[in-house]
């Protein structure tokens, strides 16, 4: 079945109260707080990307690359035994399902059409995991662009199988030794890149982060999540609507694209899941929402965990996905006007989802998409209620960290 | 706009000046007011003074290092400016703090402001401060306290913007001298010459000063024939990485200069 975006006025941004305005803001939160010498390739994109995005040719592209490449409509599965274990009706929007395992592509394929219209031959990219860095290094590969994605050192060890797959693909993968060496330096990285090259290069940002207009353009390519959620609910419930929808937040683009249908229907209940850690006030966490305070991280003005001084501070979580300490200025302003409910997961809660989603319906999920399963028992659906949760990844990638996490788990028993 | 120390060395001094950076905290937490006075003895025109950061977006290698070093020696603003406290009765040359909003967000802008003008503070640098948002929301604050901004072009700001920008600003344009991060070692190129003398002739009411790859006497001589002069900062903060004792490393490199 073949899903297109609804003539121009569907690509409005949804929800007038919490979608971007045009000086690029969500309330008080978003902007472009960015040196001069980005200025120019934001502005570019600033200017174009809407027109682009909303041409025919464009849209007609993407949706064949989504449809034919990715593999969607990613299915709506109605989990029974994962309903009958939370009393209520869960379904699953299996983003796991997509080409790389995760719905990182759905963003990196609508960048890059969009770099080769702007006219761009050489694509960076930063990466934590790997999951994006691999989506990017897919697209590149396909488009035969150039690619090259930053990657904290510290990451490349943890996560050496991306970087091989990156390699394969034929992408440049640059271990970053500044700063902390994880996410936070390689977009910082993936950033002085952009600054160094000022004419022919795109940076496919990964998440709804970033100045302006970055975390509307990703949300606008995620967004197709919550298209499909809306016409496959209708087709299996007879309503468009569910009560609630769940998905976790890193910097926050699968979330991004699960709520973005729903943004202003304020009968469906809005979970954003974040990583606590080893617990909220442990010392060990990304639960920006609660631990951040408003700040400046990437060109964005939004929650950020930082110091009394103003100094980032590196979050902790076991997925390498959610450890981002600050949060897209979209998720920032949901969580201020409480249209979002935020909840914060335990690396030892997700790892325990994790394993029940894997026992009771046979999918074994990404680490980061756990954090939504374990939030299932805090959301505390009704049996009449349709509950649907964004599974924004496979486990695949993160097989090693959940072998010798039970492992450890198992010899401290 | 606000006249201070800034606007009148620009009255003063028309050419070859000499703006140094360094990052305070750095290389130990207690060498600001030793290197303030040594720049003055030695020449330098003006200072820019780096307030640390963990994300220097803007920023190379070298001083993205010192940034890191200086906040693990405990440099934060509050200290900076309780160093800077009596900085008036030992130094006379005109100063600037360079940093990233966030640290400044967090001090409290207007209370930041007010306590840098009050110790003898001219001049601001906030790389990431957007000029929208400047003119609605910060302007204002900057006059009250006498306090000018300096802002930023490349070669690939477009001229109307650089109109704007000279419209707006007293004191001078920092012209960034290439597509870079700071420290690159920047060719002489007829592109690069282009965009000077292409700024040259704009004939705008600010002076011009030249920063980004300017590391000694040939590129700082040069880049003060398209400019008022020019400011040099990775390679002071290589300098003051020397083994001599700091005093003597500002010395020599300061002498390398003339």
């Amino acid at each position: 079945m073949f899903f297109s975006w609804e003539g121009t006025s569907e690509l409005k941004t949804k929800g007038m109260e919490y979608g971007v305005n045009e000086r690029g803001y969500y309330g008080q939160f978003g902007g472009a707080f960015i040196p001069e010498m980005l200025y120019p390739n934001v502005e570019e994109l600033r200017e174009k990307y809407l027109t682009i995005i909303q041409e025919p040719a464009f849209q007609e592209e993407m949706q064949e690359l989504l449809r034919d490449y990715v593999g969607r409509p990613t299915p709506l599965y109605h989990a029974k035994r994962l309903s009958e274990k939370y009393n209520t009706k869960i379904y699953l929007k299996r983003e796991d399902l997509n080409h790389t395992g995760a719905h990182k592509i759905n963003n990196t394929v609508g960048q890059i059409l969009l770099a080769k219209r702007l006219g761009k031959t050489r694509i960076i990219a930063e990466t934590g995991a790997g999951q994006h860095g691999v989506a990017t290094a897919t697209v590149c590969a396909l488009a035969g662009l150039e690619c090259i994605v930053y990657m904290g050192k510290i990451d490349t060890e943890r996560q050496r199988p991306n970087v091989e797959k990156m390699r394969l693909l034929g992408a440049t993968v640059v271990p970053v030794t500044s700063g902390s060496q994880t996410l936070k330096d390689a977009t910082n990285e993936a950033i002085r890149d952009w600054i160094n090259h000022p004419e022919d290069t795109h940076y496919i940002i990964g998440s709804v982060v970033g100045p302006h207009p970055y975390p509307d353009m990703v949300a606008r390519f995620q967004s197709v999540i919550s298209e499909e959620i809306r016409k496959q609910l209708l087709e299996k419930e007879g309503r468009e609507l569910p009560d609630y929808v769940v998905a976790c937040v890193g910097g926050g683009s699968n979330a991004a694209g699960a709520f973005y249908h729903f943004l202003d229907e304020q009968s469906v209940q809005l979970i954003a899941v974040e990583a606590a850690g080893l617990g909220v006030d442990s010392g060990h966490s990304a639960a920006t929402s609660v631990l951040g305070k408003t700040g400046i991280i990437h060109g964005s003005k939004t929650l950020l965990m930082q110091t009394d001084d103003g100094q980032i501070t590196e979050p902790y979580s076991i997925s390498a996905g959610l450890d981002y300490p600050g949060v897209g200025p979209q998720h920032a302003h949901l969580a201020q006007t409480g249209r979002a409910r935020f909840i914060a997961i335990t690396d030892a809660d997700a790892m325990e989802a994790l394993r029940e989603l894997s026992r009771l319906e046979g999918i074994i999920p990404a680490i980061e998409s756990s954090h939504a399963l374990a939030a299932l028992k805090e959301v505390q659906a009704g049996p009449d209620d349709v509950v649907v949760l964004n599974l924004s990844g496979r486990g695949d990638k993160d097989l090693s960290t959940i072998l010798t996490y039970f492992e450890q788990q198992d010899a401290s028993k | 706009m606000p006249q201070n120390r800034l606007t009148r060395l620009f009255q003063e001094k028309s050419g070859n000046l000499l703006n140094i950076y360094f990052t305070a905290g750095y290389p130990k937490l207690e060498d600001t007011m030793t290197i303030l006075e040594e720049l003055e003895a030695a020449g330098a025109d003006l200072v820019e003074i780096g307030m640390p950061f963990s994300d220097p977006l803007a920023d190379g290698p070298t001083i993205q290092a010192s940034n890191q070093v200086a906040l693990e020696n405990g440099m934060s603003i509050k200290k900076l400016l309780q160093q800077l406290e009596q900085v008036r009765e030992r130094v006379t040359l005109p100063i600037i703090l360079m940093g990233y909003l966030n640290p400044v967000m967090q001090y409290g802008f207007e209370r930041f402001c007010e306590d840098a003008a009050r110790v003898g503070v001219d001049g601001l640098i906030l790389p990431d401060l957007p000029f929208a948002e400047y003119e609605e929301e910060y302007k204002p604050i900057l006059e009250k306290h006498g306090l000018s901004l300096i802002f930023l072009i490349t070669p690939q700001t477009s001229e109307a913007r650089i109109r704007q920008i000279d419209a707006l600003t007293n004191s001078f344009i920092y012209m960034v001298s290439s597509a870079s991060t700071t420290g690159s070692q920047v060719q002489a190129s007829d592109s690069q010459q282009a965009y000077f003398s292409k700024v040259q002739k704009l004939g705008l009411k600010n002076p011009l000063l030249i920063g980004f790859g300017i590391s000694d006497k040939p590129s700082f001589e040069m880049a003060c024939l398209s400019a008022h002069g020019a400011i040099i900062g990775s390679a002071f903060i290589k300098a003051l990485q020397q083994p001599q004792e700091v005093r003597e490393n500002v010395r020599s490199f300061l002498k390398t200069l003339k």
